[in-house]
């Protein structure tokens, strides 16, 4: 009795009784919720054009991170390198889609998805070789991104907001719309998903793949470099948070694979989902459930609808 | 269908002159030969069928026109112009357009988005304006939408307009692919087996929407099909292959006489 009261009452009543705080847990749980929806876009796209789980994502955005850092530490003056960054991320796509995808065009996608875990462990040695294995600092303020912290005080106490977390959020939710938008809704978009369903009749339309491929790349090279500086000036830019990629999945599988409202929804709730369960659930075992929960949730949600909240409809005529 | 009649097409090739020549292609899948020294022509505005029996190489030969396989020797002349290696979606920004024998269609989309997508190519609006989705964008996005829901009346499918592919019985499909080919407005269409697995209702609309096409647009047709009555009744001129290597070439009549024909056929007493 005093477990389910402890489970299903007593949260709530701290919620109630502390409401600022519960405020300062919302804010965090969204702030991170968005950053987890802008790596989960980044997997996303490259789902939606070839069919494939890139699990090269997450070395992306560290090499994207480290791009950026190692050329400034080389004396390029910031807004400089973030102009090479996106056109080293440029070449990588032009490469990636000339080395890897072209001479596996109409292959099975589990040989595609195969083909990212080798990009990922070329990504790593290249990364290695030339920046070094160390952890580096991101160039914050040379970006311009701001620092500190505004104090609200609001409802009976003070909620903290970090001015770096508000950025990410505001440049975050920016990049997602225009993304979703082109996307979903152009001539582009449609010949994305048409390439994603089916790429021999997307050829006979006459759309180039070697074209498609290279721009979805690149842009997944663009979310990369951005989630890149916005993790990066949350903790630093080092090789362990290339392991992001995996709290992408939890979230894709609640959004749909193939959504990028779902990527946005599903990152949201899993965000706040897990800093709410952390402060007010955590305690009861111990704590540190922050780092498990998404996946609890995510497995929930594959009995109910294993194409996710906003998936593309799983049709089968048999 | 006002906008079909002022066609993109560049006239500079009479109806009855060869659209497309094939001269003495071989085809080789490692030690296989698909095709050996096949030779012939397509002419603009006729249909032509090439028929034969199970793996005499006609998809393979239907592959190499649009470019989905190349020919290690031999010659494929379109509009006057020979090439060497193509790559199919260059074929479709030349104006051949295709169906397959399985049907490949973009199941998770409707109908009318499979449509769309076969005006990629006729679209011109500039990335940039894509990314907002406005001006000139979205000017053009509605002309082609007119121009696909013609199309769409044309093929009696406007109840499924917006259902998705993937739920739609085999006729239906075929169907909505051939749309698809159409919206690309070509001069050549390769259509694969348009007939298979359906039955003689479908049969006699597809018949009639293949012989529609022709009249009205001027669309020059390759068709595959096993189905001899159709195949005799809609084209102009047919080629025969049997084992890769053309046996007969002709009109329906000359061919339906050829021993050779008739032999491969039903079978010979050695």
């Amino acid at each position: 009795m005093d477990l389910l009261f402890k489970i299903f009452i007593d949260p709530f009543l701290q919620m109630g009784a502390m409401p600022d705080l519960l405020v300062q847990t919302l804010w965090e749980g969204l702030v991170s919720g968005v950053l987890y929806a802008l790596i989960a876009l980044g997997f996303v796209l490259i789902f939606k054009a070839s069919g494939v789980f890139n699990f090269a994502q997450g070395i992306m955005v560290v090499f994207a991170g480290l791009t950026l850092v190692g050329l400034h530490e080389k004396g390029v003056p910031a807004w400089l390198a973030v102009l090479l960054t996106l056109g080293v991320m440029l070449a990588l796509a032009v490469a990636v889609e000339r080395v890897v995808l072209r001479p596996l065009v109409n292959q099975p996608d589990i040989i595609l998805f195969m083909a990212t875990f080798g990009l990922t462990y070329v990504l790593i040695g290249i990364g290695e070789f030339i920046f070094g294995g160390e952890p580096k600092q991101m160039i914050t303020e040379e970006l311009g991104l701001p620092r500190g912290a505004i104090d609200v005080a609001m409802l009976g106490g003070r909620v903290t907001f970090q001015k770096i977390d508000i950025a990410a959020a505001v440049i975050a939710s920016i990049m997602i719309a225009a993304l979703a938008v082109f996307f979903q809704y152009t001539r582009i978009g449609r010949a994305l998903r048409a390439v994603a369903d089916s790429h021999k009749a997307a050829l006979s339309v006459g759309i180039s793949l070697n074209q498609i491929w290279a721009i979805v790349w690149f842009a997944a090279g663009i979310v990369a470099l951005i989630t890149g500086i916005m993790w990066g000036a949350r903790s630093d830019v080092s090789f362990a948070l290339q392991t992001i990629a995996l709290k992408a999945l939890p979230v894709l599988i609640l959004g749909g694979f193939t959504s990028i409202p779902g990527a946005i929804v599903g990152g949201l709730i899993i965000g706040i989902g897990e800093k709410l369960a952390e402060f007010y659930w955590g305690p009861l075992v111990g704590g540190g459930i922050e780092n498990w929960i998404a996946y609890v949730i995510a497995l929930g949600f594959l009995m109910v609808r294993p194409q996710g909240l906003f998936g593309d409809k799983i049709i089968e005529r048999i | 269908m006002n906008a079909m009649n002022h066609s993109e097409f560049r006239q500079d090739i009479a109806p009855g002159d060869t659209l497309l020549a094939v001269d003495n292609v071989t085809l080789r899948f490692g030690g296989v030969k698909a095709i050996t020294d096949v030779s012939f022509d397509i002419r603009k505005g006729e249909v032509r069928a090439i028929i034969g029996p199970n793996g005499a190489g006609k998809t393979s030969m239907l592959n190499v026109i649009n470019g989905f396989y190349h020919p290690q020797e031999g010659r494929i002349t379109y509009r006057g112009q020979t090439r060497s290696k193509m790559r199919p979606h260059v074929a479709a920004s030349q104006g051949i357009a295709r169906t397959f024998q399985n049907v490949a269609l973009f199941k998770g989309m409707t109908t009318l988005d499979n449509i769309m997508v076969g005006r990629t190519l006729k679209m011109r609006t500039p990335f940039f304006w894509h990314l907002f989705r406005h001006g000139p964008a979205m000017r053009e996005e509605i002309e082609h939408r007119k121009f696909v829901e013609e199309i769409i009346d044309f093929l009696e499918i406007e109840h499924i307009r917006k259902v998705p592919v993937g739920k739609l019985p085999y006729g239906l499909q075929k169907r909505v692919e051939l749309g698809r080919a159409l919206a690309m407005q070509p001069e050549l269409l390769l259509l694969d087996e348009p007939m298979a697995g359906m039955n003689l209702e479908e049969k006699e609309d597809m018949c009639r929407f293949i012989l529609d096409t022709k009249e009205q647009y001027g669309t020059t047709i390759a068709l595959i099909e096993h189905d001899m009555g159709v195949v005799m009744d809609l084209s102009d001129r047919v080629v025969v292959l049997e084992y890769g290597q053309k046996i007969a070439d002709g009109t329906p009549d000359e061919v339906k006489k050829n021993q050779k024909v008739i032999d491969a056929y039903l079978g010979v007493a050695h």
